[in-house]
């Protein structure tokens, strides 16, 4: 268990509703559901989730904290925005799966290995090393995050589509080779520790 | 014409539906003028278009008999059909009020023959079955009608259907040149009436009651049971005129709802209770009735009905909010969601959708005298002065409550003009 996430326990006990109105972006929703299950029956992953949105608020409403903090169902959220549009009491449902995804990772007892958490850390390394995310870099970085043959395995499948985009000029070869960069690496990278800072000081 | 006998101490009613007759009737029956207002061609309003009353299961026509005879029976409240406010000035005590009268083309020698239907060959909508059939475009809006006069619809003024209804009548009823007026009366005090709508499904888009035949609505539901009706009381679904046995009930369709209606209409889940009857009525034991609930509210003494119904095992009950619909080929519907106790999912076929469909205030879209306080949904809250709200327009009420809140409303517009007289010695 992490520290910020003993931290965490210590500090709400048994009340994660309220450590989620606090801690988790637009938390403050969770209580407005009322268990109609829209969300659940509109959402296009829906038979993919272990816990609907619906059955997540109600979880964390019951306490079920690790159930929750745990679960790769946050992570099944595509931002696709039709739970938001068609919820009756508008709570921005995208956003606290997002919110909670986020909290989970930050207190690192997110699933390991989730291909949605993997992928967006190979996407936020990539960014902020240059300022851009070298598409190439971090396809290959997806393609092989699951060990060296499984990585030649997906190269080999997606050959095609990848010489498509290098006729396309969609693609270019020599990005492999530190590739293109912003102007001023140094001035997003104080930007990115101003950030982190301003968010150290609201974590517990 | 009006204006000779509307003074300061007339009581004006606005909607003649249950809540403006028993206004109307309460306030006249206690010595005070009434003038009762009503926009379409008969009193009733959509009371009369049900088929039963919950909890009793008792027909409309019965205590609207009762009330057309206390109007009969009354000289102190004036009728005024096809007649529109659009405009009221002045303050408690002394309004004038702009009335807009439309042309019936029919006058009282009308006897309800029905031979001017007969003889016209244009057929319209219509619109006292929800737009479910068509009707001839000379036609006695319904059964239980006051005044008892067929109307002309006024698309077939000009044409030769409109001679023929003229040439078919024995009794010189039909007056083709009749025009739209407009005149003033005086009233010391206002009573707003003016009831409710269905929300408009076609709004709730994955319900699809604009592109899928056999979604309907509560309303349009009463009339099928309705042997009145256009199916003679047959649950025959629109699409292909099947009978419907396995009917799902989807509450909550526009209320309690941020991008439809935010206020509960409180009546839908006693409709879809009462209406499980009518599937019971028609096929006994082979009844299918499901209903989707968020939460069943009913009130009070209404529980006892909710509880009677939970006991009929061809009644299902599901709690979930339908996500969206589907349909099949063969015009039968596939409502799909999630069930809240357990998180089932399902995907569940049946021959009817009937959609208990919100209520929206009429006004909704007219402007109203700046006197009137709107609620968040467009409900009379209160007003000032001498205007008071009645029945549906005040909030969402079953019949039962309307009548109550018209008979408060009554009494709160008799003291104003009581006021009015016992000052100026009129009396």
């Amino acid at each position: 268990m992490s520290d910020l996430n003993q931290k965490a326990v210590a500090l709400y006990g048994g009340n994660f509703l309220k450590e989620v109105e606090e801690r988790v972006e637009d938390g403050e929703w969770v209580s407005m559901c009322m268990q109609c299950g829209v969300c659940a029956g509109s959402c296009p992953l829906g038979p993919h989730w272990e816990h609907s949105p619906q059955k997540i608020f109600r979880m964390i409403m019951a306490g079920k904290r690790e159930e929750v903090l745990t679960s790769d169902s946050v992570w099944m959220c595509t931002s696709c925005y039709t739970c938001i549009v068609r919820c009756p009491r508008k709570l921005p449902i995208t956003h606290i799966m997002h919110g909670l995804a986020h909290y989970a990772h930050r207190l690192d007892v997110a699933p390991k290995g989730q291909p949605t958490r993997e992928l967006a850390k190979i996407f936020w390394n990539s960014l902020i090393r240059t300022g851009r995310v070298n598409e190439l870099k971090f396809s290959l970085g997806v393609y092989f995050k699951d060990g060296f043959s499984q990585g030649i395995k997906n190269l080999l499948g997606m050959q095609g589509v990848a010489l498509g985009l290098m006729k396309a000029k969609r693609l270019n070869p020599m990005e492999i080779l530190g590739g293109h960069k912003c102007k001023d690496i140094g001035g997003i990278q104080k930007m990115l520790a101003k950030a982190q800072e301003i968010e150290a000081r609201r974590q517990i | 014409m009006t204006a000779s006998i509307a003074t300061n101490q007339t009581i004006l009613v606005v909607g003649g539906g249950i809540s403006g007759m028993t206004a109307a009737l309460e306030a006249a029956e206690c010595g005070k003028q009434v003038i009762l207002v009503e926009r379409n061609a008969t009193l009733g309003g959509r009371t009369a278009l049900l088929y039963r009353y919950f909890p009793k299961m008792c027909h409309p026509t019965c205590g609207m008999e009762i009330n057309l005879r206390r109007i009969k029976a009354n000289r102190n409240v004036r009728v005024m059909t096809m007649a529109e406010v659009q405009e009221v000035k002045g303050s408690r005590g002394d309004y004038t009020v702009r009335l807009k009268l439309s042309p019936r083309y029919v006058n009282s020698n009308c006897t309800a023959c029905g031979e001017c239907a007969k003889a016209v060959d244009a057929e319209i909508d219509n619109p006292y079955e929800y737009n479910l059939s068509k009707t001839r475009a000379a036609y006695l809006p319904h059964n239980m009608a006051y005044p008892m006069q067929y109307v002309l619809d006024p698309s077939i003024i000009g044409t030769a259907d409109a001679e023929k209804a003229k040439a078919a009548c024995k009794y010189d009823a039909i007056d083709l040149a009749m025009q739209e007026e407009t005149v003033e009366i005086r009233a010391g005090a206002i009573v707003w009436a003016t009831g409710w709508k269905p929300y408009d499904a076609a709004r709730i888009q994955p319900y699809g009651y604009d592109r899928f035949a056999n979604v309907i609505t509560s309303v349009e539901f009463e009339r099928l049971a309705n042997p009145h009706g256009p199916t003679g009381g047959k649950l025959l679904r629109p699409s292909d005129g099947k009978e419907a046995k396995n009917i799902a009930f989807i509450q909550c369709a526009g209320s309690r709802d941020e991008n439809h209606l935010r206020h509960c209409s409180r009546i839908c889940c006693m409709a879809s209770l009462k209406q499980t009857h009518y599937v019971r009525e028609a096929y006994g034991d082979d009844a299918k009735s499901t209903i989707y609930y968020i939460d069943i509210r009913v009130i009070d003494r209404l529980e006892d009905f909710y509880q009677q119904v939970k006991k009929d095992p061809t009644v299902n009950f599901i709690k979930s909010k339908v996500a969206k619909i589907a349909e099949e080929k063969d015009g039968n519907l596939v409502l799909h969601g999630v069930d809240t106790e357990g998180y089932h999912r399902y995907a569940t076929t049946h021959d009817l959708v009937v959609l208990a469909i919100g209520m929206e205030p009429e006004t909704n879209g007219i402007k109203l005298p700046d006197d009137i306080l709107l609620d968040s949904s467009g409900f009379i809250e209160g007003a000032s002065g001498g205007m008071f709200g009645a029945g549906a327009a005040t909030s969402p009420l079953d019949v039962n409550r309307a009548a109550q809140s018209a008979t408060a409303a009554a009494l709160r517009a008799i003291q104003v003009v009581h006021k009015t007289s016992t000052v100026e010695g009129a009396r």
